[in-house]
């Protein structure tokens, strides 16, 4: 009796994952730690992981037999390992939601974002060598996937690990979604190591120069051109992006920017999230590769802020104004959180300061930062 | 010595935490103003004395408008 129902092919290994989807599922609710994304992770997990339910066959296993492919299967196959719609979509409502203010009043805080991107390469170049030694069964395309959580933007990362490394995509996105919503327990330590108390005292005008409409348009078309002539592969994320925000800045589409920023963006996040939560099915999570995969993704993330923050100590050097390094932490990218910790902390250390709006210009920038990465590592590699 | 406060960034006052005549400590919140979202304490840079309070919760504020005015305790 007990073999027809699902109890009969219940494993430790999905009751394991069934728990971690439903602690996600708790932290989402309990202590609101990235809801959006982690509340249907959390549940993707708990159905992925329910054993006989169907709802994982994709198309393509099961032929031309109508009805049997599941819908999370079927999400999966189109939305994200067949054509990657999913993460472009999430990009163009992401795009459609930044401020690039912050960024274009300060261009010089590109660097930052820039300088942050330095943990991607340590993490893919610590899993060349478990690849390399032998320890873990990670190739190049795996450690650009793993490389790429060090950017803190999970649609990147899912971009590049389902054209890479599918099999890695459930696990690398859910570090990097799980390392955005830790990044107020991750980067103040960092930040605290690598800079003085002097340092972090710094106060900043809150001021930032005006930017102008124009400005504001030019950026992402030109945007758009340079880095796609430059990283050609670049173009889904980067193009998509910027269309977002030509949306948003031209004035002229009021309904599509709003559209690209709530409701489009709501149903994608549901569809995105619910797949990448269903990607972490027992038999492919419980290996001791995945728990390199978290360590690695976790020494990309402390190195991108380290990064961040030892440019910022550089920029201070030569800045004619006083200029606090925290602010360097943001270009991890994690947005608007690592902007948050940046003027937490700053404003902790002196009440008068207000680092949000500098902290920005470089959190930004990090998103443009990983998805180029993310285009040349696919230019190489593909 | 006397300070106004002034906003460090475009949005709206969602409370105001002190009234006039209260004294507050070095990084007590005066207010706070919400913007990207986000909600952003306006802290007493010192020790001192709320004198004035010049906006109020609902009120959307530019950057460089003065919300408060602190008394400090320590002549400046």
């Amino acid at each position: 009796m007990v073999y027809e129902t699902g109890f009969g092919d219940l494993t430790w290994g999905h009751i394991v994952l069934i728990c971690i989807g439903l602690v996600f599922v708790a932290l989402a609710i309990i202590k609101k730690w990235e809801p959006y994304e982690l509340l249907p992770i959390g549940v993707g997990m708990v159905l992925a992981n329910l054993p006989g339910t169907g709802l994982l066959q994709m198309p393509h296993q099961v032929g031309d037999e109508f009805g049997s492919a599941g819908l999370i299967g079927i999400l999966i196959e189109f939305g994200l390992l067949r054509y990657t719609i999913l993460p472009q979509l999430i990009f163009l409502g992401l795009g459609a939601m930044t401020d690039f203010g912050p960024l274009l009043a300060n261009p010089r805080l590109l660097l930052l974002g820039a300088a942050a991107q330095v943990g991607i390469f340590v993490a893919f170049f610590g899993a060349l060598a478990l690849g390399h030694f032998g320890i873990a069964d990670f190739g190049i395309a795996e450690a650009a996937c793993i490389g790429i959580i060090g950017g803190a933007d999970g649609p990147t990362t899912i971009f590049l690990t389902s054209q890479l490394a599918p099999d890695l995509m459930g696990v690398t996105a859910v570090a990097a979604y799980s390392y955005m919503a830790m990044v107020a327990l991750i980067q103040p330590g960092i930040i605290r190591a690598l800079t003085t108390k002097k340092e972090r005292k710094t106060f900043m005008k809150p001021q930032i120069r005006k930017v102008s409409k124009l400005e504001k348009i030019v950026f992402p078309i030109f945007t758009t051109i340079t880095v796609v002539l430059l990283v050609p592969r670049s173009a889904p994320l980067v193009g998509m992006f910027m269309f977002g925000n030509l949306l948003r800045e031209s004035g002229v589409v009021e309904r599509l920017s709003d559209t690209a920023q709530n409701s489009l963006m709501n149903i994608v996040t549901i569809l995105l999230m619910l797949s990448i939560g269903a990607s972490m099915p027992a038999d492919v999570v419980m290996k001791p590769e995945t728990l390199m995969v978290l360590g690695l993704g976790l020494v990309a993330f402390a190195c991108g802020t380290a990064g961040g923050v030892l440019m910022g100590r550089l920029m201070r050097l030569v800045s004619k104004e006083p200029f606090n390094p925290i602010i360097g932490a943001a270009g991890v990218s994690a947005v608007p959180m690592a902007a948050r910790v940046a003027q937490h902390i700053g404003q902790q250390e002196n009440p008068r300061n207000f680092l949000l709006m500098h902290a920005m210009g470089p959190n930004v920038a990090g998103v443009i930062g990983s998805a180029v990465v993310a285009g040349v590592f696919l230019n190489m590699l593909q | 010595m006397q300070e106004v406060i002034e906003a460090p960034i475009t949005g709206t006052v969602i409370s105001v935490e002190v009234k006039v005549g209260d004294k507050v400590e070095e990084g007590d919140v005066l207010l706070y103003i919400e913007s990207m979202k986000m909600e952003n304490p306006i802290m007493a840079p010192e020790a001192g004395t709320v004198t004035e309070i010049h906006v109020s919760a609902g009120q959307v504020v530019e950057t460089g408008i003065p919300l408060a005015t602190l008394e400090y305790d320590k002549a400046g």
